[in-house]
């Protein structure tokens, strides 16, 4: 290592351990990352293979067509339409009421609010996300049905409504967060465009900035939707156990993931028909989930396509 | 050992115009990002202890043909090199060959300072540590030389634990200067040393390339030609990634060989 | 102008319109924390911290959840933490630009979007059965920690990639190798960043009921775990479980321990936002 002399023999000619020893930091490393491919090849395969166990014995049109669904009783009825029924009218309900509070909330951080106070709220509001779950499923049961009850008083005490508004109440966030960084990202040409010709704040996000990131704003609203769609404890908790084929949002009903809940407080045996169910409902859920997030990716990625 | 005594007789190759052997030395050097040439069939060598300054307009392939010499362009994506770069008399392209060792023979100093968030101690004895150095009086040692060297010792001395990230701009340069010469190269590159520092700081730093280059090979990228005709031996002028002229630095500004360069040197572009 | 009137008359109600949104929920979460302190702030006491599950509401406590909840926290942390942050690592610093770099990312961002009990089905099939651990400490461990994996890598990504790529070209100058580099420069001056997210993680996965009820974590255990094997429940459980019964009490006993979750909810939070700020600060470059 001494300087200036141009005769000793570079050390840089030697290849050594040291290439050895980064080639397996780098190996472990990647094991690390692949778990998460593990993940996802354990889940399609547990889910898999119990589902077909499950429609080994119950047939697929049974499955998509019976109108009941009553594993769990004598007369056992497969149909996983009041399951579906029961989440979608909860989602739809939170979404009903997510979206219009969400959107404003975007709007009004996006085009009327000073910057200090959308930098504070962002952070209040994605306070509403973090709580716990099972936190809200007592709000629903206890605070939001007993109310209800007074303006509506044949409302029943497990009912798709009080699920549904304190579900979206949890997703609004999931709503004014996205949407906002899509108006965010519209260009400030678009909207000074509309200002110059003496458009008000209202009118410029109504007919400029929201059409201008609509993609991204149902981008927002199908991830929201697939948050709802994914959820437990709220409607495990306030919505029911009764699996309905019904819109009614006054009744009790139960959604797909209220059912393995059900199944799993129970004493069902391992392996059986009643056991498979759980996961012929998990399967379901899945590609319901899987389809809305990826629909979300492929708009995400045209929208983004769209601004460079 | 004799497989040592082989390679170096295979490796070593004298230069065929002259009979002294340049430190560091390209032969016929092309370099590509994906679609861009960015060197053309650039050969040039350069003596050790002496500075060689690269002049040319921005984009004109300086830098590159800097980073040659310590192998910092194959972290960018689309890298091609095809020519011969030698340090010593050895390639130093190849698939043998240790590129962590060759830094520390070939340093480099950036052109936005870029000390550690560590303490100014723990700056400049990084480039030991890595190396597995854990004796605590010689890394003491090889710190204090460095600064000293470096003309920041007297400044830093009695708080060498404080973050490098609270010096000035111009003690934060060199304190990258002190960390490139504690682990003992033989070579020190320079990119712009000086283009983000004051006029001051600035002087300071040519100063100290005044001093360094009795033990060190210096090559520096300027943009500021006063700045390469005071500190530099040799100037080389790049051009769109040609390297059109290279000579003694006083015959280059005084009685340029190229109308190009004239034209540079004299301010007409660049 | 008449239209110009409605025109302004319309901004302006939407101002109004737009503020009233934004509290509404803050408002109604006032309201329901609210009245979760009036239910449940009287039953607070050491004794029901201390106490154990019992058929008797008044004389049922946490503890057993209490610790169950502890438990599982200790050991997410220590499977998820080196796992996320090796695979953030691994994503960030050697995979860039590649088809499995592409791979990896879009099958993160799609665990990202799987329903929290999906990964309860997961774990109950291959760690309790096929695995053979039971409803153990562990099986949740395990589950808990898939789920909020993809919150660690994406954090330590995020923090990796705000450490300036002129401290990595320094280090390479010096003749350090990638993990030294990595080792030595990026991980410090990124691990506040880190931190805060595994913390966020963590709070994330202490108010997980779903999965954890799936893989058969039971609410009315009568012990405190003392090994990872052992079955447990936890604070989230206990709550749903007390919820479900109709006698005021375990209401009231609910609300007591939704009390003790959000404080435990707000106390990591609050630790998240302090390493945040303390980290913010130091990377001012």
């Amino acid at each position: 290592m001494q300087a200036g002399s141009s005769k000793k023999i570079p050390g840089f000619l030697f290849s050594g351990m040291r290439k050895i020893k980064e080639y397996l930091i780098e190996k472990s490393l990647l094991l690390s990352a692949f778990i998460t491919i593990l993940t996802t090849i354990g889940i399609i395969l547990v889910l898999t293979v119990e589902a077909v166990n499950f429609f080994s014995e119950v047939s697929l049109i049974s499955f998509f067509t019976d109108t009941e669904w009553t594993p769990l009783f004598e007369q056992k009825h497969f149909g996983i339409l009041p399951l579906l029924t029961g989440t979608l009218l909860t989602t739809f309900i939170a979404i009903f009421v997510a979206l219009p509070i969400g959107l404003s909330i975007a709007i009004y951080l996006n085009e009327y609010a000073p910057k200090g106070f959308r930098k504070t709220i962002k952070p209040a509001l994605e306070l509403l996300a973090a709580i716990p779950t099972v936190v809200y499923g007592f709000f629903a049961l206890m605070v939001v049905t007993p109310f209800l009850q007074q303006i509506y008083p044949d409302l029943a005490g497990f009912n798709a409504l009080s699920a549904g508004i304190v579900m979206g109440i949890m997703i609004i966030p999931f709503i004014s967060s996205l949407s906002e960084d899509a108006l965010f990202a519209v260009p400030k040409s678009l909207r000074e465009a509309s200002y110059g010709m003496g458009s008000t704040r209202l009118q410029t996000a109504m007919l400029v900035t929201v059409p201008a990131a609509s993609s991204g704003i149902v981008v927002s609203i199908i991830l929201a939707i697939s948050r709802a769609v994914g959820e437990t404890m709220i409607v495990a908790i306030a919505a029911g156990q009764q699996p309905r084929l019904t819109f009614d949002p006054t009744v009790p009903i139960e959604t797909i993931t209220a059912y393995i809940v059900q199944v799993s407080l129970g004493d069902v045996q391992h392996g059986t028909l009643e056991y498979r169910t759980i996961f012929a409902a998990g399967i379901t859920l899945f590609a319901l989930t899987f389809l809305l997030n990826n629909i979300s990716f492929f708009l995400r990625k045209k929208y983004r396509q769209k601004y460079e | 050992m004799i497989a040592l005594m082989e390679l170096k007789e295979e490796g070593y190759k004298k230069n065929d115009h002259e009979s002294r052997s340049f430190k560091l030395e390209a032969s016929h050097v092309d370099v590509w990002y994906g679609q861009f040439h960015a060197l053309k069939n650039v050969s040039m060598g350069m003596t050790a202890n002496h500075v060689t300054a690269l002049i040319g307009p921005s984009g004109c392939g300086k830098s590159t043909f800097l980073r040659l010499f310590n192998r910092m362009n194959d972290y960018i994506d689309e890298f091609r090199m095809e020519g011969e770069i030698r340090l010593d008399g050895f390639k130093i392209y190849g698939k043998k060959i240790e590129v962590e060792q060759l830094r520390k023979d070939v340093g480099m100093v950036f052109q936005k300072p870029n000390p550690f968030p560590k303490s100014i101690f723990e700056n400049v004895a990084y480039g030991l540590k890595i190396q597995g150095i854990t004796n605590k009086k010689f890394i003491s040692e090889k710190v204090e030389t460095a600064l000293k060297q470096s003309d920041l010792w007297g400044e830093v001395k009695d708080n060498l634990k404080k973050s490098a990230l609270a010096l000035s701009g111009g003690q934060q340069q060199r304190v990258c200067i002190a960390r490139t010469l504690a682990v003992e190269p033989s070579v020190i590159l320079m990119d712009e040393p000086t283009s983000s520092l004051d006029p001051i700081s600035t002087a300071r730093i040519e100063e100290l390339i005044f001093q360094l280059k009795e033990k060190y090979t210096i090559v520096i990228v300027t943009h500021n030609m006063q700045q390469a005709g005071r500190v530099s031996d040799n100037t080389a002028f790049f051009y769109l990634g040609e390297l059109v002229e290279h000579g003694k630095t006083k015959q280059i500004f005084t009685n340029p060989k190229h109308e190009r360069t004239e034209n540079y040197i004299s301010g007409r572009f660049g | 102008m008449n239209n110009r009137r409605k025109n302004r008359i319309a901004d302006k109600a939407f101002q109004v319109w737009g503020i009233a949104c934004t509290f509404i929920g803050l408002v109604l979460l006032v309201i329901f924390i609210g009245d979760i302190l009036i239910d449940g702030l009287g039953r607070l006491s050491w004794d029901f911290i201390t106490a154990l599950p019992s058929r008797r509401p008044e004389s049922a406590g946490i503890w057993t959840a209490m610790m169950g909840t502890a438990w599982v926290l200790v050991f997410t942390t220590i499977i998820s933490f080196p796992l996320g942050v090796a695979a953030g690592i691994y994503l960030e610093e050697y995979a860039k630009k590649s088809h499995l770099a592409n791979l990896l990312e879009i099958n993160i961002s799609n665990l990202a979007g799987v329903p929290s009990i999906i990964y309860g089905l997961l774990g109950l099939e291959i760690f309790v059965r096929v695995m053979n651990l039971g409803p153990s400490v562990l099986a949740g461990s395990l589950t808990l920690s898939l789920l909020i994996l993809p919150i660690v890598i994406v954090a330590t990504r995020e923090s990796i990639k705000a450490v300036p790529g002129s401290i990595k070209e320094a280090s390479f100058a010096l003749g350090a190798t990638k993990w030294q580099t990595i080792r030595n420069q990026v991980l410090p001056a990124s691990f506040g960043g880190i931190l805060t997210g595994v913390i966020l993680a963590l709070s994330r996965a202490i108010g997980e009921t779903a999965p954890l009820i799936v893989i058969g974590a039971l609410a009315y255990v009568p012990f405190a775990p003392k090994s990872p094997m052992d079955e447990f429940s936890v604070l989230p459980i206990q709550i749903f479980n007390w919820v479900s019964r109709p006698q005021q009490g375990f209401i009231t006993n609910a609300a007591a321990a939704i009390i003790i979750l959000l404080l435990i909810t707000l106390v990591m939070n609050g630790i998240a936002v302090y390493f945040r700020n303390r980290w913010q600060k130091k990377m001012k470059w």
